[in-house]
């Protein structure tokens, strides 16, 4: 062994370390992958040597990898092995390999939990705290299950150190643990009270976390808090209170009022930036409550100054957050906001492009019916001057947005509307023509007086398809005239020269546009052609309808050649129409009426939702199966030939045969053949133009444009602007007169006429430039107003909603192990189960709610506990102890029913009937067994009274086997029951260990028990009584115990071992589960594990050695099993077995 | 805090800690994805940015940017002030840090962090009792180092 070690040692020289490793890294730029790789295998012969110096050097250089991008799960279980090294030095780097790189699905997380449990409670604070860190980064459900206790009572450590840090980890178990969040609070809440700063810092962040994600259970702790901020001077404290007084106003206003005052002090007094930040946003967020409530003290004049002082700061950061903060203001008093306009424009100009973006947000909101016009315009130059085209979408969107937002609420005048969206169409290489031509058919469609306007502005566009269709890479632009082609068509009465606009939508040019343009543009040709008809009507010159016809007749040809197939079949079908139509012109008959009517009626918008608004009809189950679906039973071969049978009978369809493939590719080369001998069948070839040379074969240069072209004829926003002024200046005057007259008029009438404050012009004095009927959207009838906005219900933070001020039930307690051996392998899975006993019955007994008699909810949840199991461990002192894992106590009273339930009514009843649930006593299942030698077992109980009488002259008796004897004092008899040496106020708990001796442990053994105790209420004592049941399994009779592979080895080869084996059909688990699984219950360690293969080891109290083969496959567990005693063998089989047969 | 990230300019990461449990190919892709985010980022331009769900903060020193991830209602300069505060100790620590000392003592970096942060949230304010701590726990780490000098006597044993 000596040998060695120094082996080991000499071993080490030679081996890199970090500081090589990282070199060698750098130094090997071209060749990383190689060489690292060189390293992960050398990394992988260190980690196999037993050195835990060697191992921990390892360990840390797969971390540096692992920040490389290297995958080190491989090393999982080499870094737990460092992690329970007993020097500090490589607990520290096992812990960091661990934090950096175990997460939720790492395996070996579960055999962590003993270690970390002993490092917690390790007497160096050191060890403890560097356990912490790496749970905060790693903790699991589970872990957080196991541990929650253990942490628990770090918090009242004696060292602030580790004080702190468990404070904060408790955050974190919470997430993972909600079940911790009751019981731990109280502790939590004192932590309030630290004399260490830190600790207490600590512990308003975690309360401050868990606050703002579920407010309503902390109003209560309100004042606490507000005591503490008028008192601490952290700002770091300081931040996280006033963010959780920001989560809590909302709920209750008057805090709001009452914060006011502190805040405003901390406002002006704090030179700190981030705690001016905090408190403003909290004032802000404030006065959102306060306007909803009504009550609001008054606008936050002072926030909105101190954002402009952040705003104008030269700090880019200030300057970015007070624009967001002023964004929060906005939304409740945009009044206050407005007035600095000024500034905002000016960010715009801010060479931060982030800035930019939040100043266009805050635009969004400052805009008015009086100065949307001139923002509009600034935008508009810095569309212009925008470099990058990124920014300038994000600027044309936000145009679009600000007019349009609220249903158009603050356009006065459409015509200048429509005349910025034409604009917005020069603009170069957007993404957003889609949005553009969205917004000009929404504005054309819905506000009728603008149609005339709209049309002539899209005739005009059409006309220019060259300049659109030509310019620029991106097409997403002549999205616009897809817009432009349905307005001039669809509206076609307020053209002024259809002819001519039905000329400019047939250019041979439109031929390049995208598919879904060209069919619009033909079947609007066809609209136009229509108008021109219905408008030639009468006149006694049909030149022009003829020459209109001619001009279709000509060139729809193009279009029926189209290579998309809505074009080919929208430009056939039409063509076909004009064809006739042309007959009869020619015969001289009146068509105009006829073709109109094609396209008579008008298009109303539909809302958006009004599909999903439609209320179902009464008597409709939209669930329920219209046809019984299919049955299961029937096999798949013959359903099909069932159906078509039946259907043909019923409806006599045509023959349809089933084709198979075969089949179809014979009919698929037939046909080939077929078209490539028919000299009139056109192949499928990128242009399908009868001309083999195509249209895209005709070179064409692409004009690019620095400069916006101005389109001619074409009308400028601007105008409009300047028109605007004029008519409002116009009208102001006019109205003034009118209000002039009017007042005097009412003057004289009565001389007390209330005055108009004739001031600067409101929002609603301006009247639109031309009435606007902006049609609203359609809904159905009756539909439905509710937008209900569900809850996620994946929100992590939701397990944590629940009441902290009810007092704790005994079922919340959180799992205590303080006193159980360290080393034991524990599954998380199965503390579960111990934990949820009590909950169970507490569902089942509510489904009995008219179950009155107490008695039998006591009886059901003894049933649920009786699975007590007994589990065995060995201390490091190889001392034997023994486990008892469930059971116990509880208690009622009949009385509480009588006193409330009284009523006798059912609501009455119910309520009773629950409220006693709630406090109704639960077994408390913590119960521990200690083996001191080979035939002893110590159970100890914990008692819980929960109900609200004392409990007093507890006797807890079993009956013996012949196995299993309770061991009672000397001189009673073999049926007296122990006495339990305390009685129970109400809400007490404490535990009683009782001894039992046992002869044989190869049978496992069940020992049924009674309690007997005396309920002491107010006036009157009943004798009460509890039956339960005690298991103890063979495989509670194993020990964990490590062996060694060699050991194992010999152990196998020896003829004192007897084998058997069974077999585990449709395993879902994963093996590591399984194994992890065997090893929890089963109380077996891992010897050795390859692939989907192990062997196991365990010992029994008694020396029995326990050997298992485990091999997994196809869901299918074999477990080859060796021991010198054949029925403990069996039994532990059997006991495994029903572990898996129940997941 | 969600997580925290610490670059190069050349876009190497340096080190990384996270603070809410994600598998390696989640973590691999934010990393990626923020790194090229920020270094696309002008030298003027402030330290946040909106991403995903989160708050970016982030804040060169040198040549390494220091980068968080905090949640929507977190504050934004508190972060920043993180930020610096640990630069300030690890610039305590190493004596006037440079990109070098955190690549070859990640792990002290590590450690510093973790006596600074735990969980995502500040756990010690004092600059004072975080560099304590450090020490002590170092100091500890050399007495066990010079007992497995003895040739691991114990371990012999």
């Amino acid at each position: 062994m000596a040998l060695k070690m120094v082996k080991g040692s000499i071993d080490r020289i030679f081996d890199k370390n970090l500081q090589d490793l990282v070199r060698g890294v750098r130094s090997h730029r071209e060749d990383e992958a190689k060489y690292i790789s060189s390293c992960i295998d050398e990394i992988k012969q260190e980690l196999k040597q037993d050195n835990i110096a060697v191992k921990a050097n390892a360990v840390c250089k797969l971390t540096y990898l692992q920040m490389l991008g290297y995958d080190i799960s491989w090393a999982a279980f080499n870094i737990v092995e460092v992690m329970s090294s007993s020097k500090f030095t490589y607990k520290r780097i096992g812990y960091l390999a661990a934090s950096q790189c175990f997460h939720d699905g790492t395996d070996v997380i579960m055999l962590t939990t003993n270690q970390i449990r002993k490092d917690l409670s390790s007497p160096n604070q050191y060890d403890t705290g560097v356990a912490l860190t790496g749970l905060s980064c790693f903790v699991t459900p589970d872990l957080a299950r196991d541990l929650a206790n253990d942490i628990m009572t770090l918090m009242s450590h004696t060292k602030p150190y580790i004080r702190k840090k468990a404070v904060l980890i408790m955050y974190k178990v919470f997430l993972k643990y909600p079940e911790s969040l009751r019981p731990a609070f109280p502790r939590l809440k004192e932590k309030l009270d630290d004399p260490d700063p830190g600790v207490q810092s600590a512990a308003v962040n975690v309360i401050c976390e868990l606050a703002r994600r579920n407010p309503r259970n902390y109003l209560s702790l309100a004042p606490l808090f507000f005591k503490l901020m008028t008192s601490s001077t952290n700002n770091w404290v300081l931040i996280k209170i006033i963010k959780l007084f920001g989560a809590l106003t909302p709920l209750e206003p008057r805090l709001g009022k009452k914060l006011i005052e502190p805040l405003t002090n901390l406002i002006h007094s704090t030179s700190a930036m981030s705690l001016l930040y905090e408190c403003v946003n909290t004032v802000i967020a404030d006065c959102c409550v306060c306007v909803k409530t009504d009550t609001c003290p008054r606008p936050p004049q002072l926030c909105v100054q101190k954002l402009r002082i952040l705003i104008e700061d030269s700090d880019q950061n200030l300057k970015y957050l007070g624009l967001l903060a002023m964004s929060k203001i906005l939304k409740t008093h945009p009044k206050s906001v407005q007035s600095h306009k000024d500034l905002v424009l000016q960010c715009l100009d801010d060479k931060d492009e982030s800035i930019r973006l939040r100043a266009l947000d805050l635009l969004y909101g400052m805009v008015s019916k009086k100065n949307l016009m001139e923002i509009v315009k600034k935008l508009m130059v810095h569309v212009d001057k925008a470099e990058g085209t990124t920014y300038r979408d994000e600027l044309l969107t936000k145009i679009i947005d600000i007019c349009s937002q609220s249903n158009y609420q603050y356009i006065t005048n459409f015509e200048w509307y429509i005349s910025i969206l034409v604009e917005l169409t020069r603009l170069e290489g957007t993404r957003h023509g889609h949005l553009i031509a969205s917004q000009m058919l929404d504005v054309a469609v819905r506000v009728k007086a603008i149609r005339g306007f709209a049309v002539v502005q899209m005739a005009t566009l059409l006309d220019n398809t060259t300049l659109l269709a030509g310019s620029g890479q991106h097409k997403s632009i002549c999205e616009v005239l897809y817009a432009a082609a349905w307005i001039c068509g669809e509206f076609s009465e307020h053209l002024e020269d259809p002819v001519h606009t039905l000329e400019a939508m047939l250019r041979p040019k439109v031929a390049t546009l995208p598919g879904h343009i060209q069919a619009i543009y033909i079947q609007n040709a066809a609209k136009l052609f229509a108008a021109v008809l219905n408008g030639q009507q009468g006149t006694p010159d049909c030149q022009t309808m003829q020459e209109s016809s001619q001009l279709l007749i000509d060139r729809l040809p193009l279009f029926v050649q189209s290579a998309d197939l809505e074009v080919q079949e929208r430009a056939s079908c039409i063509l076909q129409l004009v064809k006739f139509i042309q007959k009869l012109q020619h015969k001289e008959v009146e068509v105009g009426e006829e073709v109109t009517a094609l396209f008579a009626g008008e298009l109303n918008p539909v809302a958006p939702k009004a599909q999903k608004k439609v209320p179902v009809p009464d008597g409709l189950d939209l669930d329920a199966w219209i046809n019984e679906p299919p049955s299961e039973s029937e096999s798949e071969d013959e359903k099909p030939v069932a159906v078509f049978a039946e259907e043909e009978l019923r409806h006599a369809r045509p023959h349809h045969t089933e084709v198979d493939e075969k089949e179809l590719a014979r009919r698929r080369e037939a046909r080939k053949q077929e078209q490539a001998n028919n000299p009139f069948y056109i192949k499928a070839s990128p242009t399908s133009q009868k001309d083999s040379t195509g249209v895209e074969h005709i070179p064409v240069v692409q004009i690019d444009l620095s400069v916006p072209l101005k389109v001619p004829g074409m009308s400028t926003s601007d105008k409009y602007l300047k028109l605007e002024e004029e008519r409002r200046q116009r009208e102001r005057k006019e109205r003034g007169k009118k209000e002039k007259k009017k007042k005097k008029k009412r003057e004289k009438r009565s001389g007390m006429g209330r005055r108009h404050d004739s001031g600067p012009e409101s929002e609603e004095d301006i009247a639109p430039a031309h009435m606007v009927d902006i049609v609203t959207e359609e809904m159905p009838e009756n539909a439905l107003s509710s937008d209900d906005d569900e809850k996620d219900p994946n929100d992590p933070y939701r397990a944590l909603d629940v009441d902290l001020d009810k007092p704790l039930a005994d079922s919340e307690k959180l799992p205590v192990r303080a006193h159980r051996p360290t080393n034991i392998l524990k599954s998380p899975a199965d503390d579960g189960e111990v934990q949820e006993v009590p909950k169970e019955p507490k569902k089942k007994s509510k489904k009995e709610k008219r179950d009155k008699e107490e008695e039998r909810k006591v009886r059901l949840l003894w049933l649920r506990c009786p699975n007590g199991e007994i589990q065995c461990t060995c201390t490091k002192s190889s001392k034997h102890k023994k486990k008892k894992q469930k059971k116990d106590k509880e208690k009622e009273e009949k009385k509480r029913k009588k006193q409330h339930g009284h009523s006798g009514d059912r609501e009455g009843e119910e309520s009773v009937q629950n409220g006693t649930l709630e406090e109704e006593p639960l077994p408390v299942c913590d119960i521990q067994g200690n083996l001191q030698n080979g035939s002893q077992v110590v159970v100890s109980i914990i008692f819980e009274n929960k109900s609200t009488s004392f409990l007093k002259s507890m006797e807890f008796n079993v009956l013996d086997s012949l196995n299993s004897k309770l061991q009672r004092p000397e001189g009673s008899g073999p049926h007296d029951g122990l006495t339990v040496p305390f009685q129970l106020p109400p809400g007490v708990s404490n535990e009683a260990r009782f001894i039992f001796s046992v002869q044989s442990i190869v049978m496992p053994q069940r020992l049924k028990g009674t309690l007997t105790f005396i309920v002491k209420a107010d006036d009157s004592s009943t004798h009460e009584k509890l039956d339960f049941k005690l298991h103890f399994t063979c495989s509670s009779y194993l020990i964990t115990t490590p062996c060694y592979s060699d050991t194992f080895a010999k152990l196998l080869e020896s003829a004192d071992l007897k084998g058997t084996s069974v077999r585990l059909q449709e395993v879902s688990l994963p093996f590591h589960h399984l194994l992890a699984k065997i090893c929890f219950h089963h109380h077996f360690s891992v010897v050795e594990r390859i692939d989907s293969c192990a062997s196991l080891y365990s010992r029994s109290i008694q020396g029995h050695h326990v050997c298992l083969l485990v091999k997994y496959a196809h869901q299918t567990v074999t477990i080859d099993a060796k021991c010198d005693e054949s029925s403990l063998l069996g039994n532990v089989l059997e006991e495994i077995k029903k572990t898996f047969s129940q997941s | 805090m969600q997580f925290m990230l610490l670059f190069s300019r050349q876009g190497k990461l340096r080190l990384q800690k996270w603070y809410v449990p994600l598998s390696d190919k989640e973590k691999k892709k934010i990393t990626r994805e923020l790194v090229q985010t920020v270094l696309a980022r002008k030298p003027k331009m402030c330290s946040f940015l909106e991403w995903r769900d989160l708050k970016i903060v982030y804040k060169r020193y040198a040549s390494l940017y220091f980068c968080c991830a905090i949640e929507d209602q977190d504050n934004e300069l508190i972060t920043l002030e993180i930020i610096h505060r640990y630069v300030e100790l690890l610039d305590k620590y190493f004596g006037s840090v440079c990109e070098l000392d955190i690549i070859f003592n990640f792990e002290k970096a590590y450690f510093i962090l973790d006596e600074f942060l735990l969980g995502g949230e500040a756990q010690e304010t004092s600059k004072k009792n975080v560099l304590k701590a450090i020490e002590q726990a170092d100091l500890l780490q050399e007495n066990q180092s010079e007992d497995w000098g003895g040739l691991a006597a114990e371990e012999v044993l």
